[in-house]
């Protein structure tokens, strides 16, 4: 059967299972989109920028498990989606980039809207291609998913010329792919595992340190057998949230800069670290030579690379966390750690941690545990990033698996909007809503016309304090309350919703809340709320930059200063 | 800090040495030197890299490259029993005076002129790299015009390979001739 190399794409795709495509077209791309009607089961949802395609690709496939897709033009549409596929690079989202190349006669003239993609994004890829002939398209599409959805997940862009597009060639959709040079390892060598349970069994201060390949690797089960079994305390990271039920009497929470104190205290007086499906991000250890002093660490993960590359291990495992979870629990041994289990609980009696204090003005935490007391802790929440993501992290409590969605390792602000279109796409009958900061949501807020235009019914919170609030914060404790750049006029969000065709709420006082909410979750299509909230409120506990876990600072009493504000010119060298 | 050899089999496709070399600079590892050409199997070419660095440093660069996808096997062979070469030439300085004077110091390094000019003459010279760098030393009174190192090669002594590739099973129809 002859196809033109834009049909190969179509056919290809609809042979991957694909249902949904984010993107906008542009000249390089017509081909590919005239013959879009040609495939029905393929929906495409036309976003406003490519940003905005490249993030609800991404919360698309976060919250479904399966493969974004997105396309953009050559070009400006090609490189406004840098930022999102580097954004589901760090954070092993699996998702295909299609984006439109010149012809390639033009390919290397510095043609009109050429850019060399491929080039700009190798090292936020996890592969890519420029495709120079139609008769390679199946091949190289088969393999694109392939490598996006196995091993440790990633973005791979395919980047196809305007010509190859027109091309016609024999269309061989191949059954499996050759690559010899590419194989993920699964299971966990017998060895290691054999010694990460007799650690286990001897521990008696053990802690399990769960991330996103827990999620990735759907080992939901696998986790809570071993909790359970050994009775071993459960911290996550930022983006293990919703791996494991936060009500559950193991689970204490999330660890790092803005995690809880009493997780921070655990990980520090640990004897074992067993970390599963993370990777030791600054953001998590803090500073990483004081990380765990006391313990050894078993780290499992399906990237070789990051055994030891930021803390070191005394028993690597390098395996798919539900095949190694699998293996592990039939050696680990029934175990009780009464007073290690008695002292964390003591801990977070005298350290709260997520206690939201009196206040007669709107404070922002009690927005977010009225979202979770509103969506009886059944909604996905997807947010941008800033303070506003913190306090969602913190102040809503996860039950149901994969029910967070947030931009990790890059942290992208308005990644919020996108990406909670594309989680209300992938799972129409769940209850989306989008927690978001002014800041972060006028980054990305002409995705509000997507939303409407595809009736995609995202709720969102607005927690307005007009500031780029995170940043603010920093200005006060480390730069002597300098706030340069930081306060903004943020535009009235109710009217600019109406402004898009939907409806909006304004929200100022406590009591006005949860009606607020409940008239959005009765409403059938996307809803904003702008929360006027207290607008210096700070996000507490805090490791601050360069200390340790052990060196979390709390919400500081009533009136009193924060203590230990060091001047930004004494802070150590750490990420900032 | 000792200097390693790691040696990588990729496949021969467009676009490889560059993900690579991206790699390297965004890690910020330092690569001594890199040499790269045709391995024993066809679309298969053979990288040495000489680094530079602590052990945990190599064994990301280890770790790192194995994880790209067209790079099908790495090793590090710092340990193993190893030939290693590098080749390079040299233009010396060179007048009727001290011509046989830089003509006796290669033939003690067995290096070879490979050409004569009025006022130079260019060696080629094989070896290890402090073979080179001492042939280079003694040159360097005469002047050295200009320099190409191709960076060091590697092979592990003996049969075993560290990168052993699969022979292409053979297709029907293809006898093997005697």
């Amino acid at each position: 059967m002859k196809l033109t190399g834009a049909q190969m794409i179509g056919e290809s795709l609809v042979r991957e299972g694909v249902e949904v495509i984010f993107g906008i077209l542009g000249g390089s791309l017509l081909p590919l989109y005239d013959v879009l009607p040609q495939y029905p089961q393929l929906r495409h949802i036309l976003v406003r920028h490519e940003q905005g395609a490249a993030h609800a690709a991404d919360g698309y496939a976060r919250a479904t498990g399966r493969v974004g897709v997105c396309f953009a033009t050559s070009g400006p549409g090609a490189t406004n989606l840098v930022t999102g596929i580097a954004n589901a690079c760090l954070d092993s989202v699996p998702m295909v980039a299609i984006t439109g190349q010149v012809a390639r006669p033009f390919i290397g003239k510095d043609a009109f809207q050429e850019v060399d993609i491929t080039g700009i994004t190798l090292p936020i890829t996890k592969h890519n291609y420029l495709v120079m002939e139609a008769s390679s398209i199946p091949g190289i599409v088969k393999e694109a998913f392939h490598l996006a959805r196995t091993g440790r997940p990633g973005p791979v862009l395919i980047d196809l010329p305007r010509d190859v597009q027109i091309e016609q060639a024999e269309f061989n959709y191949p059954a499996r792919i050759n690559r010899p040079s590419y194989k993920p390892t699964l299971k966990g060598h017998p060895a290691q595992i054999k010694k990460a349970a007799k650690l286990i069994n001897e521990s008696h201060k053990p802690v399990i340190i769960a991330g996103r390949g827990v999620t990735i690797s759907k080992a939901f089960a696998e986790l809570k057998e071993l909790v359970e079994k050994a009775q071993i305390p459960l911290i996550t990271t930022l983006l293990g949230i919703s791996c494991f039920p936060e009500s559950h009497v193991l689970s204490y929470g999330m660890l790092g800069m803005h995690g809880m104190a009493y997780a921070n205290m655990a990980v520090d007086a640990a004897d074992l670290i067993i970390a599963i499906g993370m990777r030791f991000d600054d953001r998590a250890t803090a500073k990483v030579s004081d990380f765990a002093p006391h313990a050894n660490v078993i780290h499992i993960d399906i990237d070789p690379a990051e055994i030891g590359k930021n803390v070191r291990v005394d028993v690597p495992i390098v395996g798919d966390v539900k095949t190694v979870l699998k293996d592990l629990n039939k050696q680990v041994e029934s175990a009780r750690h009464i007073d290690w289990v008695r002292q964390l609980d003591d801990w977070r009696r005298e350290h709260p941690s997520t206690t939201i204090r009196d206040s007669q003005s709107l404070l922002p935490q009690y927005v977010v545990r009225s979202i979770y007391e509103v969506t009886s802790g059944e909604a996905i929440i997807v947010t941008g990033v800033g303070q506003h993501q913190m306090w969602a992290a913190q102040h809503y409590w996860y039950d149901k698996p994969n029910t967070f969605i947030s931009s990790g390792g890059l942290g992208t602000m308005g990644f919020g909007l996108p990406a909670a279109i594309g989680a209300k796409v992938g799972c129409p009958d769940s209850t989306v809503w989008c927690i978001d900061g002014d800041g972060s949501l006028q980054m990305t807020i002409q995705e509000l016309a997507t939303a409407v235009q595809e009736k995609v019914a995202v709720k969102i919170a607005v927690l307005r304090n007009n500031y780029l609030g995170m940043v603010r914060q920093w200005q006060e404790l480390f730069y002597g309350k300098r706030y340069v750049a930081t306060p903004l006029s943020s535009p009235d969000f109710v009217r600019i919703a109406e402004a898009y065709g939907f409806p909006g709420l304004r929200v100022k006082h406590r009591e006005e809340v949860v009606p607020a909410l409940q008239k959005a979750m009765a409403e059938p299509g996307p809803f904003l709320i702008d929360f006027i909230v207290e607008p210096e409120e700070n996000v507490y506990p805090m490791v601050p930059p360069g200390a340790s876990l052990a060196e979390v600072l709390e919400e500081p009493k009533k009136g009193a200063r924060p203590k230990a504000a060091k001047d930004s010119a004494r802070l150590p060298v750490s990420n900032i | 800090m000792p200097k390693h050899i790691i040696v990588a089999l990729v496949e021969d496709r467009p676009g490889v040495l560059d993900h690579m070399a991206s790699l390297f600079r965004r890690r910020g590892f330092n690569i001594e030197s890199i040499a790269v050409g045709h391995s024993e199997a066809p679309h298969l070419s053979r990288m040495t890299l000489v680094v530079n660095g602590a052990n945990t440093m190599v064994e990301q660069v280890r770790k790192q490259l194995d994880k790209l996808v067209d790079v099908v096997k790495v090793s590090d062979i710092t340990g193993d029993k190893t030939i290693t070469r590098e080749l390079a030439l040299i233009k010396v300085k060179a007048t009727s005076v001290t011509r046989s004077e830089i003509m006796q110091i290669v033939d003690i390094f067995r290096a070879k002129i490979v050409d004569v000019a009025a006022d130079s003459v260019t060696i080629e010279v094989t070896g290890d790299d402090a073979k080179i760098d001492s042939l280079l030393d003694l040159l360097r009174g005469f002047g050295i015009r200009e320099l190409a190192r191709t960076g060091r090669i590697a092979l592990t002594r003996g049969e075993t390979s560290p990168l052993p590739v699969k022979k292409p099973p053979r297709t029907k129809g293809q006898k093997a001739t005697k």
